[in-house]
């Protein structure tokens, strides 16, 4: 046992010691150039489209955001179609997903028998991965023929007459169209959303529903007056982060929505989004001002979901802030 | 009075059960669409889905052919592209949980990090198109790689540095109280530890990737022909759904469905094993 | 900082403990002298002066918060790893203040080391689990590895019942069996210090009894400072004991004095458990 006496002294030789300084400092330098990247990607990602878009930003000016004229032969462009195209189908979008989803959570946490809401739960998380483009080709092949055919030809005839709103739902059911893009971009948000909103409902503390449950009130009542007075800013997050999604899918939308130039109060007919354009001119785009045109439109939709994610950010983390304490 | 308390109750039971009732409706009609999307994507891929699909090259309209080029070139391009995020990814999530926390800087690295998880993928494919595309003068498979990596990136720094922050302190502490340095604990510890979530981040970060388009529309583009050099262009297989699906033939369209299904299937198998680890990583914690 | 003051003060006087077998005065191992800590401004230990005598176990006990974890963990600077902690004044270890930026962290934690309220042995195998810090120390062929890591888990009273699976993860081990390697883990560095943090505050009471055992058989190749919150396992397992109240020392000496005699009236509720 005398080998552990004490006074063996020290085992480690100060060039050890010095050794392992210079490899954790060299360690913490990777980590942190690593993480400064993750900074500057963001940036970097920022200001490559702002460079680009110089050309057609110095060009038109504030003329870019406000002319509806996108002609390529002219060599004239004005980005007011695809912000309106992308505005408007995110907006069709979240006013389905978002009762949708809000009544799935709720199913998720309050209504279903306990034993099957970890699997729906999953199941939709699961389905939230499927990517966009098969949302899109289903959006072509499957839901546009079907609402041209048996749900267009109707909206065009009786709500299409209806006074003010009428301008919406009257035009040609071409099946394709800003309406159609929106319902794709609905569903495709909808398990998103309900996700983010499950699991914020789940951080609602049990004795705080408990308590009201005690009191004799009904689930309905323990939802609207405990559950969403107590998570509201994180659901209003979790509906932003649905909205960013929203406003930046390209693939789901540039299927459906028909990629035309034209602002028309009428959902039926087709029109384009940001991020449909883009994709489909960017890589055939040979007149440097059309291609400065789209990088500046892409500059548009970052400054645009770069918003709309911050508040959905700041908001979710008012929640992670209580949970903390 | 008593009648008119039980006449309000029995409002409220009505109210609650008439809300609960349109909750389910809700999910029942949430869960239709989705069914629907997955039905009609086996349906239209399940008949096409054939050997020649796995072997044959992309062939013109209206002929007989596979998609093994894409196949061959999206697993080149998806495994290049997690081969370059996920050691940024794992240092800047070891930065995050092991080096900055309670700074200021580290807050804002995952801030941004958490920005950039939901930012619109066509514009890192833009990003990467001016950084790699231009300065090159040409789509190459290597700019398709980069752009997916940074759709990665941030996925595999967020399980990365949750993971580690599930990591006891105590065991740091341990580790560190053996005389050995904070690199090497994080290495051959903590790492070790955060193993099975570290692992789960990258396979999400894969099943991310493996069906993003929009990145690749102008970095990698496409390629008719079986192609391996990283500096050309790179046929893959959500290139080639896409331009065939938006194709006016049938045969193209078919083929972009059975290219679809593939896609699908393979991110739903990813999910289901990336589930299935954290979950039994859950249950060892228990 | 009056420091010359302190070097002034000579070791010896009545602070020295006189070591219970031979009667001749036992040279302090560790010694913290006018030791203050803060967590940010808050002070948390105020003036804190105590000498550890070598192989002995010293004890030091008190409600919780009353800053007896970071009194520990001053010992071997692991409190130095989170920001906004700082410590003044001086700890000696044979002589040297540790504290001392230019003593290396390498070195001290090679002679000083610690167990943890809950076992953590990390992700490994049994063997590696106590191999893993000798490694990084010294270089060894793998039959003397094996020599040592076989000594470390004997002395932790774990060989007997490891010693088939040493391959095997060490998460497989029962709690009581994972804070034996941990102790082995720390022995295995042949430190002269042994640092207890609540040991057996996680264990049942047929694991605790073991580890307490343990401890007594410890005592003769080790100096053990121990925490807890548990005033019969200081009085089981101690020589001396220390009672801390709201940072302060409040007093130390003998554990059969102190459990006997205590001269403080705080000292005398805590451990007639008047409050705690």
């Amino acid at each position: 046992m005398n080998a552990a006496a004490p006074t063996a002294g020290p085992l480690v030789p100060e060039a050890r010691a010095g050794r392992d300084a210079r490899a954790d400092a060299l360690f913490r330098g990777l980590v942190t150039t690593a993480g400064i990247f993750v900074l500057l990607a963001l940036v970097g990602a920022a200001l490559s489209m702002a460079w680009g878009g110089r050309e057609a930003f110095a060009r038109f000016g504030f003329g870019f955001f406000t002319s509806s004229t996108w002609d390529v032969g002219a060599g004239e462009f004005g980005a007011l179609v695809p912000i309106f195209g992308t505005v408007v189908t995110a907006t069709i979008a979240l006013a389905i997903a978002v009762p949708v989803s809000f009544g799935i959570a709720l199913f998720l946490t309050e209504v279903a028998p306990p034993w099957l809401r970890t699997p729906v739960a999953s199941a939709i998380e699961l389905l939230a991965g499927i990517p966009s483009i098969i949302y899109g080709m289903w959006g072509l092949f499957v839901l546009a023929p079907y609402l041209g055919e048996h749900v267009y030809p109707w909206v065009d005839e009786h709500l299409g007459k209806l006074p003010v709103v009428g301008a919406f739902f009257a035009g040609p059911p071409l099946g394709i169209g800003m309406l159609t893009a929106g319902l794709v971009l609905a569903v495709m948000v909808i398990p998103f959303i309900a996700s983010v909103m499950r699991e914020v409902f789940l951080t609602v503390p049990t004795r705080l529903k408990e308590s009201a449950y005690a009191l004799g009130s009904t689930t309905w009542e323990v939802v609207w007056d405990i559950v969403l007075p107590y998570t509201r800013s994180a659901v209003i997050g979790g509906i932003f982060l649905g909205l960013g999604r929203a406003l930046g899918e390209t693939m789901a939308v540039t299927f459906v929505i028909g990629n035309a130039y034209a602002v028309s109060a009428s959902l039926l007919e087709p029109g384009t989004s940001i991020a449909s354009a883009i994709a489909n001119e960017f890589a055939e785009a040979v007149d440097p001002l059309h291609r400065s045109a789209l990088l500046a439109l892409g500059f548009v939709l970052f400054l645009l979901t770069f918003v709309v994610l911050v508040i959905a950010r700041l908001m979710l983390r008012q929640l992670k802030r209580r949970e903390g304490t | 009075m008593g009648d008119v308390a039980e006449r309000l109750y029995l409002r409220r039971r009505i109210t609650s059960v008439v809300a609960l009732v349109m909750s389910a409706a809700a999910a029942m009609f949430g869960l239709f669409w989705l069914v629907w999307i997955l039905w009609t994507t086996i349906r239209k891929g399940l008949p096409n889905l054939n050997a020649a699909l796995f072997t044959q090259m992309t062939p013109p309209p209206n002929e007989p052919g596979g998609i093994a080029n894409a196949l061959f070139g999206s697993l080149v391009i998806s495994l290049l592209a997690i081969l370059i995020g996920t050691p940024i990814g794992v240092a800047a999530g070891t930065y995050l949980a092991e080096y900055a926390r309670n700074r200021k800087l580290g807050e804002a690295i995952r801030f941004v990090n958490d920005i950039l998880l939901s930012a619109p993928s066509i514009v890192l494919g833009l990003f990467v198109y001016t950084l790699v595309v231009l300065p090159t003068g040409h789509f190459s498979a290597a700019a398709g790689a980069i752009a997916l990596a940074f759709v990665a990136l941030p996925v595999i720094v967020r399980t990365t540095d949750e993971m580690l922050r599930l990591v006891p302190a105590a065991m740091r502490e341990a580790a560190l109280s053996l005389g050995i340095p904070q690199w090497k604990v994080t290495v051959q510890v903590l790492y070790r530890a955060a193993l099975p979530g570290i692992v789960t981040g990258v396979l999400l970060a894969l099943a991310r990737i493996s069906g993003e388009t929009a990145p690749l529309l102008f970095t990698a583009y496409s390629n008719q022909f079986w192609s391996t050099d990283l500096t050309q262009p790179m046929a893959n297989v959500p290139m080639v759904v896409f331009q065939y699906a938006m194709s006016p033939y049938d045969s193209w369209n078919a083929m972009a469905w059975a290219g679809a299904l593939v896609v699908m299937v393979f991110v739903l198998l990813l999910g289901l094993v990336a589930r299935a680890l954290l979950l039994r990583r859950k249950m060892s914690h228990e | 900082m009056n420091d010359a003051l302190r070097i002034a003060t000579p070791a010896a006087s009545r602070n020295v403990p006189r070591n219970a077998a031979n009667g001749e005065p036992a040279p302090p191992k560790m010694e913290a002298r006018n030791l203050d800590f803060f967590y940010g401004d808050f002070r948390a230990l105020k003036g804190i002066s105590l000498a550890v005598p070598e192989k002995q176990v010293t004890a030091i006990i008190g409600p919780s918060g009353c800053g007896k974890s970071t009194l520990l963990r001053i010992f071997n600077r692991i409190y130095s790893i989170y920001p906004g902690m700082s410590a003044r004044g001086e700890v000696l270890l044979d002589g040297e203040n540790i504290l001392d930026p230019k003593y290396s962290l390498n070195r001290l934690r090679s002679k000083v080391g610690m167990v943890f309220q809950k076992p953590v042995p990390f992700p490994m195998t049994i063997h590696d689990n106590v191999a893993y810090g000798i490694g990084h120390h010294e270089k060894l062929s793998k039959a003397a590895m094996a020599e040592r890591v076989e000594l470390a888990l004997r002395q932790a009273a774990l060989w007997d019942e490891v010693k088939d699976k040493l391959k095997q993860n060490a998460l497989g081990l029962s709690g009581g069996q994972q804070q034996r390697l941990c102790i082995a883990r720390a022995i295995a560095l042949r430190p002269s210090v042994l640092l207890l943090d609540e040991p057996t505050s996680a264990l049942d009471p047929i694991a605790t009894g073991r580890i307490e055992q343990l401890i007594a058989e410890l005592k003769s190749d080790y100096t053990i400072v121990i925490v807890t919150h548990n005033m019969q396992q200081a009085a089981r397992c101690s020589d001396r004991t220390a009672f801390m109240y709201l940072g302060e020392l409040i007093e130390h000496g003998e554990t059969d004095v102190m459990f006997t005699r205590p001269t403080k009236q705080q000292t005398e509720d805590y451990i007639t458990g008047r409050f705690g």
